[in-house]
């Protein structure tokens, strides 16, 4: 049985107590991007500006309300974002949803974790990794995933004016 | 405290409590989402499923005949629970959603049209809410709101404005988040006094309170039996008889016709015209037992045992956590139920729900699907904790004890 503490580790806590990047931006140039749990009525809003000539997200910022996993996945997420290239928002969106839902498969025995090594390759996920102690308790993986599929309708926002 | 029921003894009746969660006796207190199941509700659907397994209304063989007789006696025992005028005012459903689902589509369909008023409460949950959605996009019915006082009462100073026009009142009476009663005589008046019809969520009133249908003067009353120690899969509706026999059917198929031709059906009598498909008649054995058993313990002794834990819970969590819990519902037990939701001010109740895990310590943590409820708090979920009759004082300060550990932990 899985205790507090691998769910609730003192990285998680931190930014759940000081969040990062908490705030607004003006829309626009900034874009907005809000996420809802409809199970426990979560919130994450994300705010993205975004360098239209170098893809580079130049700032970050979030607004919302939420449990300590959701807002410390917000934090945590706004802080590995900001300053990439798109580009690699988007490999930290693929990396960090394999490292969530590759336990989920693992319990039903189907993956042999090969998708997950794929996907974390050449990716740093520094201090995310605390947040992979929430596959042990499957109702908050929903929790951790908030921030980054937000973040995915971000950045997807854009797509038909790059075309 | 004195009890008027003996605990220990009912704790005893239901096999779950002999499980140990991370080591611990699980301290059960999401009832309102769903009840526990007395061992005698498991053998008596074992029993059915075993002795006369048959299906209903259908067979002339012995053990039909015996099945049959163990669901219509189920129903005689929900009339008489309720004090319902004939027995056949009781229509079985799959639980409460699916009762005022059949009222939204059979009674409402064929008595409301563009802009007739349905008055609702901020307080309903969302199967006394979207149903009604679902009637004002196809049908453009008026819905109308009730408001809440600042210590969680229905707010009535408007209620002659609002029910101006009225065709249907209908209202939970319990709610679910806050526990707050309502007075449902008193809105069963006014509701008539317009011309309109009064609709009862019973779903959380049934299973702790004497509920008695007449002396409401309610039109319909829904109840689910899981929630009221039966099993999942049956629940149902009470109507005034007069009123079943001149709705339309709600879903059409087997048992609920006299005949069918290739250019038409008839109906059957009421019940059975709202009861289409092989119903789950051995459930409503196990719902049979449960209402045997409460009926035993006494419906007056249920809520005098609800009301002085709910008294003795609110007090402890007072005592031991001040202002910096808080208590969403009436303080006074008189007016509530022992549904009681509470937040701290900076945990978020799914961490709050996820350490008192730890302790097995059972809670819910969501907005209770009531959102629009969740909004006039202006809190996106709260944590709760709901007694029923195999709870105690322990169970209580296992509560407050496990909140505590919840609150230092996240202690900024």
């Amino acid at each position: 049985m899985p205790g507090l503490e691998d769910l609730y580790r003192e990285i998680i806590l931190d930014h759940y107590r000081a969040p990062r990047n908490r705030g607004e931006l003006p829309v626009p140039p900034a874009r907005k991007a809000e996420g809802f749990n409809p199970l426990c009525g979560d919130e994450v809003v994300l705010y993205l500006d975004i360098d239209a000539d170098s893809g580079v997200v130049r700032d970050v910022k979030i607004e919302g309300q939420g449990c300590s996993i959701s807002q410390a996945s917000s934090s945590m997420m706004s802080a590995a974002v900001k300053g990439k290239p798109v580009q690699d928002a988007r490999q930290l969106i693929r990396a960090f949803k394999a490292l969530m839902s590759i336990h989920e498969s693992k319990l039903e025995g189907e993956s042999d974790g090969s998708d997950l090594t794929a996907e974390l390759e050449g990716v740093r996920l520094g201090d995310l990794e605390a947040l992979q102690g929430v596959v042990k308790f499957p109702v908050r993986i929903k929790c951790a995933t908030l921030a980054w599929n937000t973040l995915q309708q971000g950045l997807d926002e854009r797509e038909p004016a790059e075309a | 405290m004195t009890d008027v029921l003996d605990v220990g003894r009912i704790k005893a009746d239901f096999p779950i409590f002999e499980r140990r969660v991370n080591g611990k006796p699980l301290v059960y207190l999401d009832s309102a989402s769903s009840s526990q199941k007395p061992r005698a509700v498991l053998d008596a659907m074992e029993y059915h499923a075993r002795h006369h397994y048959a299906n209903v209304h259908r067979g002339i063989y012995t053990i039909a005949e015996e099945s049959t007789a163990a669901y219509e006696g189920a129903r005689r025992k929900v009339a008489k629970l309720l004090n319902a005028r004939a027995t056949s005012e009781i229509v079985f459903t799959k639980n409460i959603t699916e009762a005022i689902n059949l009222v939204a589509y059979s009674w409402a369909r064929k008595n409301l049209g563009p802009g007739d008023p349905v008055v609702i409460t901020a307080m309903e949950h969302h199967a006394n809410i979207v149903p009604w959605h679902i009637l004002a996009e196809e049908r453009g019915i008026e819905l109308r709101w009730i408001p809440l006082t600042d210590d969680y009462r229905l707010d009535l100073t408007d209620l002659d404005r609002l029910l101006d026009g009225a065709k249907l009142v209908s209202v939970t009476a319990m709610s679910n988040v806050l526990g707050t009663l309502n007075d449902i005589r008193l809105l069963a008046d006014a509701a008539h006094a317009v011309g309109a019809r009064l609709l009862v969520d019973a779903a959380q009133a049934v299973p702790h309170l004497p509920v008695d249908v007449q002396a409401w003067d309610a039109d319909f009353v829904g109840f689910t039996g899981h929630k009221m120690l039966g099993p999942t899969g049956i629940g149902g509706l009470w109507a005034r008889a007069e009123l079943l026999e001149a709705m339309p059917p709600f879903l059409g198929g087997g048992e609920m016709i006299t005949d069918v031709r290739v250019d038409g059906f008839e109906p059957n009598e009421v019940p059975w015209k709202f009861e289409a498909g092989t119903m789950p008649f051995v459930e409503a054995s196990g719902l049979s037992a449960a209402i045997d058993y409460l009926s035993a313990l006494g419906m007056d002794a249920v809520r005098a045992h609800e009301k002085s834990l709910t008294e003795y819970t609110l007090s402890a969590l007072e005592e031991r956590f001040e202002g910096r819990l808080h208590i969403h519902g009436p303080r006074d037990v008189e007016q509530r139920g022992g549904a009681i939701s509470f937040l701290f001010d900076r945990i978020h109740a799914h961490d709050v729900a996820q350490v008192l895990d730890e302790d097995a310590v059972c809670v819910r943590a969501s907005h209770h699907c009531a959102k629009p409820l969740m909004r006039v708090l202006g809190v996106p979920a709260t944590t709760r904790a709901s007694l029923y009759v195999y709870n105690d004082e322990s169970d209580a300060d296992a509560l407050v004890e496990s909140l505590a550990k919840a609150e230092k932990f996240f202690a900024v």
